[in-house]
């Protein structure tokens, strides 16, 4: 088990690696001169041949990504070219307002989906499974920052109940913490419940077809039993892969709901560095998020030996 | 008989599909005695698996028991709800299924799965429901229960998978058992085992059982009441011996004619009135091959072993004349798919040489053997027709498919001709040919692998159990229409099957196969009325025979 994860965690460094170049040639996939791109519109020859040399871009791309490379897995993720700060401290500051985002979000959505796709299965054709569906479509439809401004607006601003927007640490208090990420994550979630509900009801579905199940139900199992430990363990393997793939969503998805409740997370750092043309914040940002990935992919196939006997690595 | 355990009365069982309600149960009355076994017999359809199901309250969502009554006990079974249907199921009623591997949970240790149905019966602690598991598994006679009851099941075999089965449905002692199919897919050998295990241990607790089968034999040897089953209602009730000697209805009649024994000929396996029918056929003599003619097929030494394993076939030597039927039979894991593969350059050998018609073709890369022009003349019928199809070919498609890629035909009415002769060979009706397989019944399935096998006019055909998944009715049809090819068309068969009576029938020869390895070899019926070694009485004596003869009326 132990050499399993390690050979994944050798298996993952060309996968970075590819990720590491994609990234870096992100400057260069842009058209036209680097140098001209970050410089901006207005500015002079000069400012652009300046900007050229600081950072190095006039020597051939191999070397510019050789050093790049060193100086990433030596912990330097650069600095920007609009704050003058280094990347890494500017991802470290945006860090925790996005992972609480995401950690809540997360575990709504677990909380949520998978039991409405559990009762959705066990009560297939009946109202509230297509009440379930019909939410599930809905959740689909809505873009997250639609659902975001209409749950400020009903729960923050006529209800009162919640903050309009604004993030508190959690050093502050849970609650304070909690109180101001609910609306976020609910409206980053509902695409990602969605998802989840409806892969929970297939596959339960299909798990609650087989002979073991009827095996179940002949030595008099009750309901429960047979929904929860017979059936979704053996349904965990899709589930499990789909809430996994679903974190990329969450990763775009913070982006847009950071905006919408002016969050100060990496999903408007993400934002402010596109818009200032901040390459070395954009590339940090997107290396740590390609990283999390994959890490999250590693997670989920660990994950699978432990929920199946089957499965040997 | 003794006193009522169990009354159906008048059960009318209906499912709703596409089609509306289709009643799959119409008018079955039964009665079961305490500590009975009673056999349930009939072809798929016949309505015997709903019945158990009905009986058990364990039917799909889309079955509805829509008249009569089942009383156990003297309560009306379908009228239980709730805590009340708990307490039966598992409990004072419990049932095995086909397939025990696909019935037990695949992620979950066989010891907690047999404490499940304890803990939900009996107010006891998990420790002392894990004691009574053990101890169920002793009682299963599964070999070091200890180290078993941390398994999963695809670490046990398919006999011992159906142990763990017995061993939960008796874990409450119920009063009744329903057994459905439960040796179904099982060795020969191991059929035998599970089934005196089971009749032992009803006997022992005074437990009745429902044995449901489509094994007209299997149900004579255990049970001393058979009912047989035709759609949907029970067309016979009586004891083996009756059944066997004196059946009453033509269904009977046609069923037992159909069920092949250590006796009967491929031309016994219709009732006398559909004799004459095949008597027009048989009469072609069978053809002797001339002497020194070369043989159609020589294995020599062949062998193969998968990854790290041990061989799973070693030194495995034959020979097959032209037009000859050879029988290759053995339990599972005996190689003998695996040697039949090899033949048909499915998979490649390890060592060791294929001759066919002179020419060597051992050592063609199986993924290389379609160009070979050898490919059309050795073809292949699987197992399930219901696999092995593709679904989205109609049957023409199939049967179309060979004569395009090896016999360079194009689309066009040479095409559709020769595709119905072959349709016409294996007695498939023309107007089927545009339908997908989910349209067409097991037996025409069968017909159209059979009519794709033999579209390019091969010489050898490979069967590997081509009628395992069929009912006995139709696999006596499809035994003949085999027998018949050969004999018209000059086709060697090699003939791959768990059914030594089936082999005794079709073949001229029989190759007896254990671990990888030929154990014995001969005249088909001189071996199985005499095997020479005690592997091979083992698997003959193993078949549920129909005795007809003293040995049944001494049994009785």
């Amino acid at each position: 088990m132990l050499s399993y994860i390690l050979r994944r965690i050798v298996a993952t460094l060309p996968v970075m690696a590819i990720v590491a170049l994609f990234v870096f040639s992100l400057l260069y996939i842009a058209p036209g001169d680097p140098a001209v791109v970050i410089a901006g519109d207005q500015a002079s020859p000069e400012d652009v041949e300046r900007i050229r040399q600081s950072l190095g871009l006039d020597r051939p791309f191999l070397v510019q990504f050789g050093s790049w490379v060193w100086r990433i897995l030596h912990g330097d993720l650069g600095t920007s070219i609009f704050t003058n700060l280094p990347v890494s401290t500017m991802i470290g500051q945006r860090l925790g307002p996005t992972l609480s985002l995401m950690i809540i979000t997360l575990l709504l959505t677990i909380v949520v989906a998978v039991p409405l796709g559990v009762v959705a299965a066990w009560k297939a054709g009946s109202l509230i499974d297509r009440a379930i569906m019909a939410f599930a479509v809905f959740g689909f439809s809505l873009p997250v920052f639609v659902v975001g401004y209409v749950l400020a607006y009903v729960f923050a601003l006529e209800l009162e109940w919640l903050p309009v927007q604004g993030y508190t640490p959690l050093t502050q208090g849970f609650w304070p913490w909690l109180e101001n990420l609910i609306l976020p994550a609910i409206a980053l979630g509902c695409v990602y419940i969605a998802l989840v509900a409806r892969i929970t009801r297939a596959t339960m579905l299909e798990v609650l077809q087989q002979d073991y199940i009827r095996t179940a139900r002949a030595k008099g199992l009750g309901q429960g039993g047979i929904l929860f430990i017979h059936a979704l363990k053996n349904a965990a393997v899709p589930i499990v892969t789909v809430i996994g793939i679903g974190i990329a969503l969450l990763i775009g998805g913070a982006v847009v709901t950071e905006s919408v409740f002016a969050i100060p997370g990496l999903g408007r750092l993400t934002i402010d560095a596109i818009l200032r043309r901040d390459y070395p914040v954009i590339q940090g940002i997107v290396l740590l998020f390609s990283f999390v990935y994959v890490l999250v992919n590693l997670m989920i196939d660990v994950t699978y030996t432990l929920v199946d006997p089957r499965i040997r690595y | 008989m003794s006193e009522q355990l169990l009354g159906i009365n008048d059960l009318h069982v209906a499912f709703s599909t596409r089609r509306g309600m289709v009643e799959a149960v119409r008018g079955v009355t039964l009665s079961v005695g305490k500590g009975e076994m009673l056999g349930l017999v009939g072809e798929s359809g016949s309505g015997k698996s709903v019945t158990g199901f009905a009986t058990t309250r364990l039917l799909d969502a889309a079955g509805r028991v829509t008249g009569g009554k089942i009383l156990f006990r003297g309560q009306d079974v379908t009228k239980l709800r709730g805590d009340d249907l708990r307490h039966l199921q598992g409990a004072a009623m419990s049932m095995i299924f086909q397939n025990p591997r696909a019935a037990l949970n695949p992620i979950r240790a066989i010891g907690l799965q047999i404490a499940d149905a304890i803990l939900t019966h009996k107010k006891i602690s998990k420790d002392a429901a894990r004691a009574e598991a053990l101890d169920l598994l002793r009682a299963v006679q599964i070999r070091d229960p200890e180290a078993r009851m941390n398994a999963y099941p695809h670490e046990l075999s398919g006999g011992m998978c159906q142990r763990v089965m017995i061993a939960i449905a008796i874990s409450c002692n119920p009063a009744l058992l329903i057994a459905d199919e439960p040796t179904t897919g099982l060795d020969v050998t191991t059929q035998k085992v599970v089934m005196d295990l089971l009749a032992d241990i009803a006997a022992a607790r005074g437990m009745a059982t429902i044995l449901i089968t489509h094994d007209l034999g299997l149900a004579a040897r255990y049970c001393r009441r058979i009912a047989v089953m035709e759609r949907g209602r029970i067309v016979e009730e009586a004891s083996p011996k009756t059944l066997f000697t004196a059946p009453q209805h033509a269904y009977t009649r046609r069923l037992v004619a159909a069920s092949p024994t250590a006796t009967s000929r491929i031309e016994d396996l219709v009732t006398e009135q559909e004799r004459e029918r095949y008597a027009t056929v048989v009469s072609k003599p069978r053809q002797d091959p001339a002497h020194g003619t070369p043989p159609l097929l020589e294995v020599r030494k062949l062998a193969k072993r998968f990854d790290q394993g041990s061989a799973a076939v070693a030194d495995f030597s034959m020979t097959m004349a032209g037009g000859e039927s050879v029988g290759l039979v053995g339990e599972s894991g005996s190689g003998k798919s695996t040697t039949s593969r090899m033949i048909c350059r499915l998979i490649d050998p390890s060592e060791g040489d294929i001759v066919f018609d002179g020419q060597s073709i051992g050592h063609v890369a199986s993924r290389d053997f379609h160009r070979s022009p050898l490919r059309k003349d050795i073809q292949m019928v699987f197992q399930d027709p219901n696999e092995s199809l593709n679904p989205r070919f109609t049957a023409f498609d199939c049967i179309a498919h060979p004569l395009m890629r090896l016999d360079g035909m194009r689309a066009g009415d040479a095409l559709r001709k020769r595709v119905e002769e072959c349709a016409e060979r294996v007695g498939l009706p023309l107007d089927l040919l545009p339908r997908f397989p989910h349209q067409l019944s097991g037996g025409q399935k069968a017909r159209v692998g059979i009519a794709r096998a033999i579209a390019c006019r091969p010489r050898l055909l490979v069967l590997d159990e081509p009628t395992a998944a069929l009912d006995v009715s139709v696999q006596a049809v499809v035994l003949q229409l085999l027998d018949r090819l050969r004999r018209e068309n000059d086709i060697a068969l090699l003939f791959v099957s768990h059914d030594l009576n089936v082999v005794r029938m079709l073949c001229d020869r029989t190759i007896v196969l254990r671990n990888g390895g030929i154990v014995e070899q001969g005249e088909s019926r001189a071996l199985f009325d005499n095997p020479k070694t005690d592997y091979t009485r083992k698997l003959v004596e193993a078949i549920p025979h129909i005795e007809t003869g003293p040995a049944l009326a001494a049994a009785l």
